[in-house]
């Protein structure tokens, strides 16, 4: 009897295919989060409105509902792949190779940033999305928008980022998590085939290129915050 | 004179590890050696040990050597934490004593990996490479004579890439690097060779099927794309082929039709 595809996703390749397409969900919510944040510049009724049609469109749930799938496949997959692995290698060498046949710090540590990044995520939400509630308010009046009141996300971000240890704590994990991309983006190509000396170099600068502008672009919120 | 620049011969101080069979603790045992020639290979300088060790009334050390001109794949150790030493592209027995200095202190462990219990000393059984290998890494077909050339047109770039996968001489160095132990590279390399040529295509989709298969049976782990394996493939077989399995493997999940062993057809 012929194969089905369970059996070819339960191997190791098949949960590396996991691990690739659910991190390139979450590559791209990142970006998209990312670019959102930076509407803080654009001051604080943009901040607000775009929070609040964010989160008023009823495709939030069938795009939240996606994100929690694809972080708890991501997880799962990446941390019983990381026990086996364990298993696989149970003692490292005497002496840590010089040269280029050692690993980078980013994929090694993938299990460790993606832990604190999963840490992050959940008290994250906790902070923000079912964090303080202000209403927001312009003249004296609660601004209402499509008959819901619309809520002061810019208030409460502007409290956490004016806290130096929140601050401290939230550039670290911004830290990770692009550390966590660098390796991750470009991995995700090599995973799914894509593979090729013409364009090798570019999909590493791009991983690379990926972090960096995440990291980045999240950390420009509270920095401005916190200094001005 | 040992510790003089201007001489011939070099002092190398070992620390090799010892261990008299899979089920007891190996350790680390320091030997010196006092005249090494630059010109020795690796493995002549352990033969140089290992009579000095006889003459002591002591156990040689054991490690697996064949051919000793790499293209066997037998000789197998981890030297300074590199499988097959610090030179890129070179299996233990190219590898010469002029890559080391007078006085150096040399670390020389097996391969090490759950899928590659330790005989004796050096030596590590590596037959579940070759389980895989026989899961499927073959062409069944009655070859016959010897065909005309170009009877099958193949072009020189994939000719070329089929025979690079083809270097594998399957010594598991790949899997000695990998912090996770996994065979991928191996197996990669393996599948490469028949997927890129007209003759492999009739098997594709049950060869990488059966191989992968058989590999997580074995105590092999994941790829996680570190790149180790490559940077100490004697052989320099590329990740490359890593992307190409994945492709493989897709293909077979998506269009094949496979059973799980060659019995169940």
């Amino acid at each position: 009897m012929s194969q089905g595809i369970l059996k070819y996703m339960s191997s190791s390749i098949g949960r590396k295919y996991i691990m690739a397409v659910s991190g390139l969900v979450w590559v791209l919510f990142v970006l998209t989060h990312m670019i959102g944040n930076l509407l803080i510049f654009a001051g604080k009724d943009a901040y607000n409105v775009y929070s609040h049609k964010l989160i008023t469109n009823p495709l939030i749930y069938l795009a939240e509902a996606a994100l929690v799938i694809f972080i708890g496949a991501h997880a799962f997959t990446g941390i019983s792949l990381k026990l086996r692995n364990n298993r696989t290698k149970p003692t490292l060498y005497a002496v840590t190779p010089k040269s280029a046949k050692g690993a980078s710090l980013s994929s090694k540590s993938m299990i460790w940033s993606g832990t604190i990044t999963l840490v992050f995520l959940i008290l994250h939400l906790v902070t923000f999305k079912y964090g303080q509630y202000y209403a927001y308010s312009k003249d004296g009046a609660d601004v209402v928008l499509d008959g819901i009141k619309v809520r002061d996300i810019h208030q409460l971000v502007i409290e956490c980022f004016e806290k130096p240890g929140y601050v401290a704590w939230y550039g670290i994990c911004l830290v990770l998590v692009g550390l966590h991309l660098y390796h991750g983006v470009a991995s995700s190509f090599q995973t799914l085939g894509l593979n090729h000396p013409k364009f090798n170099n570019a999909i590493k600068m791009f991983g690379w290129a990926y972090a960096i502008v995440v990291a980045l672009g999240f950390l420009a919120v509270p920095l401005y915050v916190f200094i001005f | 004179m040992a510790g003089n620049n201007n001489s011939r011969t070099m002092r190398i101080n070992l620390k090799v590890w010892r261990q008299q069979n899979e089920k007891v603790q190996g350790n680390l045992v320091d030997y010196t050696l006092d005249s090494v020639s630059p010109d020795m290979s690796f493995l002549e300088m352990f033969d140089v040990l290992n009579e000095q060790l006889v003459k002591k009334g002591e156990e040689p050390v054991a490690f697996a050597h064949d051919c000793r001109e790499g293209i066997c794949g037998s000789c197998a150790m981890v030297i300074d934490g590199e499988p097959h030493g610090p030179q890129t592209g070179t299996t233990t027995c190219q590898l010469h004593m002029r890559s080391f200095s007078d006085g150096d202190t040399i670390v020389v462990e097996p391969f090490r990996a759950k899928a590659f219990p330790v005989v004796k000393d050096l030596v590590t059984n590596r037959t579940a490479l070759d389980r895989i290998q026989a899961a499927g890494g073959y062409v069944t077909v009655s070859t016959g004579n010897a065909p005309d050339g170009n009877a099958i047109p193949i072009s020189k770039e994939i000719a070329d890439l089929a025979m690079d996968a083809a270097a594998c001489i399957q010594c598991g160095a790949c899997v000695a690097a990998c912090r996770n132990g996994s065979a991928m590279l191996f197996v990669s390399a393996k599948v490469s060779q028949l997927a890129l040529l007209p003759q492999g295509q009739a098997e594709r989709d049950r060869r990488v099927s059966r191989m992968v298969w058989q590999m997580d049976e074995e105590d092999f782990g994941s790829c996680t794309n570190m790149g180790s394996c490559a940077a100490a493939c004697p052989k320099e077989i590329k990740v490359e082929n890593i992307a190409r399995i994945n492709r493989e493997y897709a293909h077979a999940m998506l269009f094949g039709r496979v059973s799980e062993r060659v019995s169940d057809e």
